[in-house]
């Protein structure tokens, strides 16, 4: 028994592991990449059947409960995907010259690595190693979003190291004070970082101290999920590194920092003397959704463009979750979960129409439902499910959200609608300049993998009109398990 | 007074000292001088972990105190003046503020810091206490330091500075597990990054260290 428990979890972090030294070693475009899709798709499988095995009791290390497998197997399946995606893409960065061999190769183990790093965070069940890995994470898509070397991609990569390592300081500060406030009740060691115990002496915490922690954790792992007054390093990383990197950096690893972020939360919530975490995380939410909303009429980089679109839906995440409650949870999950597929599905569609135009000027791309049909109707679709329009699976998270919010708060509804019409206006204003008028830049064919974007799509479109009931009751239990 | 008292006051002490040399950081003008005072930082850092792990009989964070000395003491700066003066950027730190506004703000910010630890940590050990608040104190003003020079060089300086306050508070904290491991990723995190990495890039492409440089090549200009 104690070996069918415990093999998803080691496969899960081994296989991403053993296959970055494998990666890093082996020479040859065509076969690294097929690898480093047959890698993540293991690794996906291998997530899968954490619903099926028995669960492992939690240790002292390592968790797995209802709410980290929805991130593990999101995680997985768009990893995978953007493996598909990214040989395809990575291909024509090679013919171009942008990378060389030999940094392809650097490529992938960063990869690899960096899957590894966003699954040691989700297991993890000690907040020190949790916040090792959300580490790791992000300083291998440090190395990444400057792997081009241009003037452009140093600035952002150094933008993001700088304010990533504020604020992984400003999360370790955090971290250090949630064990200071576990020690006198837990007891002096391991014991005062593993989550479960935390989480059951959570009452007994000096509250004041865990009030502090929570602002520290919340600006630190706040900085990470791009959230408004702490963003400035996302759209310069989204614009500039390899468009597979902008797909994973907004449909995985400002999730990784909010599930950080949402196991605080937590604890914070089980101690009834603490400040509610709840209306800190709403202000915060809301401020991303409005400045985003604003920020994207000003856009001129489409890459950019959709770099603000993520921080808006950061910020509606957020805002769910700081809200609570059973409905507004569970909107928050369906949103982040549509909003991984459908965004990274965007920059897949992006990632080669950037390719193809050779520039990524809004101004200079037009038609594209002309020259390229799938790509340009493939783009539309995502944007249309990005904006939360019926009937894909956006809307009906927004459309939870915000009823939830208007039965409880109609002021704050009002103004989250409000961001959300303004964002809408903007993304369609751009879009129908892009994907419609006469065509203008190269219309070369594209040599693209359609099958990642429309997989995504399709699940958008479906869940969005039918959800499965196994689903639901899932999402409704972690959404109570959330408070 | 009484015996523990000792242990109390050179803690005490050491981890003041440190909040003293990061206001010491704060005026530096030229590079050299500001590698100096780093190089003195984390010597203190060093000799205050060290005491920590004496008093506190926790051998392993002796590793911590041989990293920051060996490593942040003496190969960092070495380093990073070799780095300096083959780029030949020796002249005066371009700081964005002034001295006066900034030690100001590090005043206010010390301030700051001590009124809030010591009042939510009122429940915890004297001790503990005022180490935090100290700790919180050398982590702002790194933090200050790092936005107040727009030299990468000295950003750097700043971050490294940061992080001794991390892990000054890591070590106060008794009984924490994963600090040697942590001041390990730190070290490891520094040594590849910063030195190997972004400085060799940006030398190489910019012929400059300096971040304002960069700005040049924002990716939206009109």
């Amino acid at each position: 028994m104690s070996i069918a428990w415990f093999e998803p979890v080691a496969a899960v972090l081994l296989i991403p592991n053993v296959s970055a030294a494998v990666l890093a070693a082996l020479p040859g475009y065509r076969l690294t990449a097929r690898l480093n899709v047959v890698a993540s798709l293991a690794t996906f499988l291998a997530a899968l059947s954490l619903f099926v095995v028995e669960r492992p009791q939690p240790g002292p290390y390592v968790l797995v409960d209802d709410l980290n497998i929805v991130f593990i197997v999101l995680n997985t399946f768009v990893g995978f995907t953007t493996s598909i995606f990214s040989a395809s893409y990575i291909a024509h960065e090679l013919e171009t010259g942008r990378l060389t061999p030999r940094y392809l190769r650097f490529y992938h183990a960063m990869y690899q690595i960096m899957m590894f790093g966003m699954n040691l965070a989700f297991v993890s069940n000690n907040i020190g190693l949790m916040w090792v890995a959300v580490e790791i994470a992000t300083l291998t898509t440090v190395l990444m979003v400057g792997i081009y070397r241009t003037h452009a991609a140093l600035e952002a990569a150094w933008k993001y190291f700088i304010l990533g390592s504020v604020g992984i300081a400003l999360a370790l500060f955090g971290t250090i004070l949630v064990y200071m406030a576990a020690r006198p009740v837990v007891g002096e060691g391991r014991d005062a970082m593993v989550w479960t115990l935390l989480i059951q002496h959570a009452e007994d915490f000096d509250a004041p101290l865990l009030n502090v922690a929570f602002i520290f954790l919340l600006l630190g792992y706040g900085t990470k999920v791009g959230l408004a007054p702490l963003h400035a390093w996302l759209p310069d990383a989204h614009a500039e590194g390899p468009t597979p990197i902008s797909a994973v950096l907004s449909g995985l690893l400002l999730n990784v920092a909010l599930y950080a972020l949402l196991r605080f939360k937590i604890l914070l919530a089980a101690n009834p003397a603490a400040i509610a975490p709840g209306p800190l995380m709403v202000t915060i939410g809301l401020v991303s959704v409005v400045f985003a909303a604003f920020m994207l009429y000003r856009r001129r980089d489409i890459k950019r463009m959709f770099a603000y679109s993520s921080i808006e839906h950061m910020g509606i995440i957020v805002f769910a979750f700081g809200m609570g409650g059973p409905l507004a949870n569970f909107g928050g999950l369906l949103h982040m979960v549509m909003h991984s597929l459908s965004k990274s599905a965007i920059f897949y569609a992006v990632g080669h129409i950037a390719q193809i135009k050779g520039t990524q000027r809004i101004s200079r791309i037009r038609g594209l439902t002309v020259t390229h049909p799938v790509l340009g109707w493939g783009l539309v679709t995502g944007v249309v499910a990005i904006t939360g329009l019926p009937p894909l699976g956006i809307f009906m998270s927004e459309f939870l959200i915000v009823s939830s919010t208007f039965a409880r708060a109609p002021l704050l509804a009002v103004a989250l609608v409000f961001g959300l019409l303004l964002a809408f206006g903007a993304l369609a204003l751009r879009l129908t300049s892009v994907a419609f008028g006469r065509p203008r830049g190269s219309s070369a064919s594209a040599d693209a993998s359609y099958v990642p974007m429309f997989a995504h799509l399709s699940l958008v479109l479906i869940a969005g009109i039918y959800l499965p009931a196994p689903l639901v009751t899932w999402f409704q239990h972690v959404a109570r398990l959330l408070g | 007074m009484q015996m523990h008292s000792l242990a109390f006051d050179i803690s005490h002490t050491l981890a003041g000292g440190l909040v003293l040399i990061s206001f010491m950081m704060l005026y530096q003008d030229r590079l050299y001088s500001l590698l100096n005072v780093f190089a003195i930082h984390a010597l203190v850092l060093a000799l205050s972990v060290a005491w920590q792990a004496f008093i506190q009989d926790a051998p392993h964070l002796y590793i911590t105190a041989a990293i920051a000395l060996v490593f942040k003491a003496l190969i960092i700066p070495v380093a990073l003046h070799r780095i300096v003066k083959q780029l030949g950027i020796h002249r005066d730190i371009e700081a964005v503020v002034g001295v006066g506004p900034t030690m100001l703000a590090g005043m206010a910010l010390v301030a700051l810091s001590m009124v809030l630890m010591l009042r939510v940590t009122a429940e915890a050990g004297p001790l503990a206490r005022e180490d935090l608040a100290f700790a919180l104190s050398v982590v702002l003003l790194g933090l200050l330091v790092m936005v107040t020079r727009r030299n990468a060089v000295s950003q750097v300086v700043g971050f490294m500075s940061l992080e001794n306050g991390l892990v000054l508070a890591a070590t106060g904290a008794k009984g924490m597990p994963l600090v040697v491991e942590i001041s390990v990723a730190f070290s490891i995190l520094i040594a590849f990054i910063v030195i190997g990495i972004f400085l060799f890039r940006i030398r190489e492409r910019f012929d400059s260290v300096d971040v304002s440089a960069l700005d040049d090549f924002r990716g939206e200009r009109r």
